[in-house]
């Protein structure tokens, strides 16, 4: 830590960095820009972010696992059980758990992923769609449909380091 | 007419008074005030520009994390004590999956101690710059919060390719980070190892935080105005320091050289070559100092882990529903606000019995009464900036 | 037409007008500069969305919000004081405009004491800033109004010292004065050289412009607002339209502060190279030009630098800044009358 010896010295350094900066932003904006115009420009986010939970009811087979691990509660499940015929005559009349409701309340959500990890039947998955803000908290809470139409906001997921 | 004595005893007494007589007043700083981060309240008896009797009063951020540990299973707690500091999310969840780790005996894979590391240091750096983002701003230059938040971003943003959370990662587990998870017949789930990418990307970053802090230095550490606002200013001896429990930089600044990364092993800080930067003064430029030279070492020692990164799995065993054996430990690592220490306590339940956690910040802000009395108003700032604590930690 | 303009009355009536049109409007264009300029500093895009290209629109856009809001005003606030206080600072930032001439024998009144009128009106919105702090019944901005008082004395003094020695050189106090002794005209022995007296008085320019930036409570004298120690200082309790008026006089401020030190250093309308008759156009834009670099010196300061504490201040203004003005003038003064 050299204190320097001409005083104001500093202060001319500092105002150099400023202006370096202002100059550099000016003529290549595209190279030293941090920010980006946002509603017509946008990030692209990892493959990873943890944007949106998205569900695929079909593999979804009302186990409640993810309702019960997610520390506040915000999955709302309901389902029916429903007699599958066999298909042969003689096989054996199948139930199967049927999904009526899958609602989960992002105004509650605090995305720490514990319910997609848990799924036994991979039925839900990370999305990195951050775009889904409501003017009305109660509007944060999400059907089974608006979860579906998100499953295909899912990115393939990422190579990996050796 | 009537005559008011109290006036005429006060005129009376003003004018043989030698000095100047000035009414004292209650300043309030804060709970909503744009410096304080996040809503410390300080009750200041103000005489002029200079503030006496200075009282932090805490606990409009309490969100009771000790008491939810004790209803909650381990694997939710790892979500919710990295919303402790969230400044360095990360390095959080660290100490509290050693000690629940300690307990069950596990012994944690080489690379699973690598990415933990490396995350954990890229949580120092992001602490880091933020600190050097917010106190010239205290000061009231604001240029140098743009730089350094633009650098944090790019450590956010490697943060985040890997854990897939820029603040709240949530990717420690019990006996390594992130298992591969899911074992349906979908293949979208995949392992959650380094991304392709990570490490190259991670050198490229260092260099540029390197060339930021060279940049921060430019900007801040030459600067005259800078200088006459730090120098000398919030003075805290290493006794004193050790006897209010400052740990992390601010203890540093001070003299004392102490820094949990060499002392404990937690993780494995030993297999790498770094210094611990050690202040002389103890005054709020030695700690902003500390603080710059910290983000240089933390950069040191990723470049370092990243170029020997070991291969190999991500997770020891460990049985699908976690039960922590009875016992209790304690568990301290060097977080970048300070000591973070988790004490726990299990009695062979899927959660704690009891948590204690010692957050750097609450034991760095009780200082404040001593630092703060006689002093100007101005300088309340420049010393409650230079102790950087996150209001989260200090209330849980 | 000749003889409609040369009546006294619609004379007055046009400077009435261009002074209140010239405030909304330089607030506007500088205020809109420091925005964009400070972005380009910090490697951000700044305002781009009102008015569509360069987001041109978006201090219009606040203005028109301010507007919007209800003009609060504290319970315990002394009303009258409190409401007049970002009037008159405002208007003494149209004062200061008055005597600047703007193209040779243009200006608002040729004053003979034009330089002393400046100072003394400039030194007004001082007033105002202590009226708002005193009246607003707030600590924060008792506090802010305080150290602004501190702060007008301390620096008063050496803006005005700093004028003296432009004064002594130029031996008139009208600012027109003052622009033609620095001028330079064509004359039957050819082109002769102008000399601003930037070149001859550069202490005097340095002390005039740092006393400047703390007349405008600008960073790094800003103590009275400091925003991390007394939330917004004097302004803490304004909303609405009065926040606005504050928010234009500073930039206007900044504006009119220029345009003193453009025409007492940098030669005001003057440029080399060109007769009195196209300086009569000319005139106006070299000036806006020098104010513009001035007003985009303080811009960079203000983004660069941090704040002083206000016993550092106090000591800049009294232990260096003023007794190297009466330096500067006991200098001047010898060259003077040795020369």
């Amino acid at each position: 830590m050299q204190i320097p010896r001409i005083p104001g010295a500093g202060l001319v350094k500092g105002m150099g960095v400023t202006l370096a900066t202002m100059v550099k932003t000016l003529f290549r904006p595209s190279r030293y820009l941090a920010t980006v115009n946002y509603p017509k420009v946008k990030e692209t986010p990892v493959p990873r972010a943890r944007g949106v939970i998205a569900l695929d009811p079909e593999a979804c087979t009302v186990c409640m696992l993810c309702s019960r691990q997610c520390p506040d509660w915000c999955i709302y499940i309901e389902g029916h059980k429903e007699e599958k015929q066999p298909d042969k005559p003689e096989g054996r009349v199948r139930v199967r758990s049927t999904l009526d409701r899958f609602d989960i309340d992002y105004a509650l959500c605090m995305y720490c992923g514990i319910c997609v990890e848990v799924c036994p039947f991979d039925a839900l998955f990370w999305s990195p769609d951050y775009e889904y803000s409501e003017t009305h908290m109660g509007k944060m809470l999400h059907d089974q449909d608006r979860l579906t139409a998100w499953l295909a906001t899912v990115p393939p997921a990422p190579g990996l380091e050796p | 007419m009537v005559i008011d004595q109290d006036l005429v005893r006060h005129l009376s007494e003003a004018s043989v008074s030698v000095e100047l007589e000035t009414p004292e007043m209650t300043l309030n700083i804060g709970p909503q005030h744009p410096s304080t981060h996040g809503v410390l309240r300080l009750v200041a008896r103000v005489d002029g520009e200079r503030a006496y009797d200075v009282k932090p009063v805490i606990g409009y951020m309490h969100r009771g994390y000790e008491k939810l540990a004790e209803v909650r299973t381990y694997a939710q707690i790892t979500a919710l004590i990295n919303r402790i500091d969230w400044v360095s999310g990360y390095a959080n969840e660290v100490p509290f999956i050693v000690a629940a780790e300690q307990l069950m005996g596990v012994e944690v894979p080489e690379r699973a101690q690598y990415i933990r590391l490396i995350l954990s240091e890229m949580a120092r750096i992001s602490s880091h710059l933020v600190f050097n983002a917010s106190y010239p701003l205290e000061l009231g230059a604001a240029t140098p919060l743009f730089f350094a938040l633009r650098d944090r971003e790019r450590v956010l943003d490697l943060i985040e390719s890997v854990t897939g959370g820029r603040f709240h990662p949530n990717f420690n587990r019990i006996g390594g980070v992130k298992p591969a998870y899911g074992s349906g017949p979908t293949t979208k789930k995949t392992i959650q190892d380094l991304p392709r990418g990570f490490l190259d990307e991670t050198r490229s970053a260092m260099d540029k935080v390197l060339a930021t802090a060279a940049e921060l230095e430019a900007l801040v550490a030459g600067n005259e105005i800078i200088l006459a606002r730090t120098k000398g200013v919030g003075v805290i001896p290493p006794e004193i320091a050790a006897a209010y429990g400052l740990s992390g930089p601010n203890l540093r600044a001070s003299g004392v050289d102490f820094d949990l990364r060499r002392v404990s092993n937690y993780l494995p800080y030993d297999k790498f070559d770094f210094e611990v930067p050690v202040g002389t003064n103890g005054d709020c430029w030695d700690r902003w100092w500390m603080r710059l030279q910290e983000i240089r070492q933390s950069a040191r020692i990723i470049q370092q882990a990243v170029d020997s990164i070991p291969s190999g799995p991500l997770q020891a065993k460990v049985p699908k529903v976690i039960k922590v054996p009875k016992g209790e430990t304690y568990v301290r690592a060097e977080n970048p606000k300070g000591e973070m220490g988790y004490y726990l306590v299990s009695d062979g339940g899927l959660g704690p019995y009891r948590l204690k956690i010692r957050s750097a910040s609450f034991s760095n802000l009780s200082i404040l009464p001593w630092a703060l009395e006689g002093i100007l108003v101005p300088d309340i700032i420049a010393i409650m900036g230079s102790l950087d604590f996150v209001l989260g930690d200090v209330d849980r | 037409m000749a003889e409609f303009f040369s009546n006294d009355w619609v004379q007055l009536a046009l400077k009435v007008l261009i002074a209140a049109l010239i405030i909304p409007v330089v607030g506007l264009v500088v205020g809109f500069a420091e925005l964009k300029l400070s972005a380009k500093m910090q490697s951000r895009v700044g305002p781009y969305f009102a008015g569509g290209r360069w987001g041109w629109a978006q201090l219009i856009a606040d203005g028109i919000k301010f507007f919007q809001k209800e003009d609060l005003v504290p319970a315990d606030a002394d009303r009258p004081v409190f409401k007049w206080a970002p009037a008159l600072v405002l208007m003494a930032t149209v004062a200061v405009l008055i005597p600047i001439p703007f193209a040779p024998g243009v200006s608002g009144a040729d004053l003979d004491l034009g330089i002393f009128y400046a100072l003394a009106v400039s030194s007004l919105a001082t007033i105002g800033i202590l009226m708002a702090g005193w009246s607003s019944a707030n600590k924060y901005s008792l506090m802010g109004g305080l150290r602004a008082a501190g702060q007008l004395i301390a620096y008063e003094l050496p803006l005005v010292l700093a004028v003296v020695g432009v004064v002594i050189l130029a031996g008139t106090m009208s600012l027109d004065g003052i622009v033609q002794a620095q001028a330079g005209w064509l004359s039957e022995r050819g082109w002769q050289l102008g000399m601003p007296f930037v070149f001859v008085q550069i202490v005097g320019f340095v002390i005039f412009m740092i006393a400047s930036l703390a007349e405008l409570t600008r960073i790094p004298f800003d103590m009275p607002i400091a925003e991390s120690e007394l939330v917004m200082g004097y302004v803490t309790e304004y909303s609405g339209f009065r926040f606005l008026f504050f928010f234009l006089a500073e930039f206007a401020n900044m504006f009119s502060l220029s345009a003193i030190a453009a025409t007492l250093f940098l030669g005001g309308y003057w440029a080399p190279f060109l007769t009195e008759q196209q300086l009569q156009f000319a005139g106006p834009f070299i000036l806006f030009a020098k104010i513009g670099i001035l007003v985009f010196a303080m811009i960079w300061f203000r983004w660069t630098f941090p704040r002083l504490r206000e016993d550092q201040l106090q000591g800049l203004a009294w232990k260096w800044l003023i007794p190297i003005a009466l330096l500067n003038i006991l200098a001047t003064g010898v060259v003077k009358v040795v020369a």
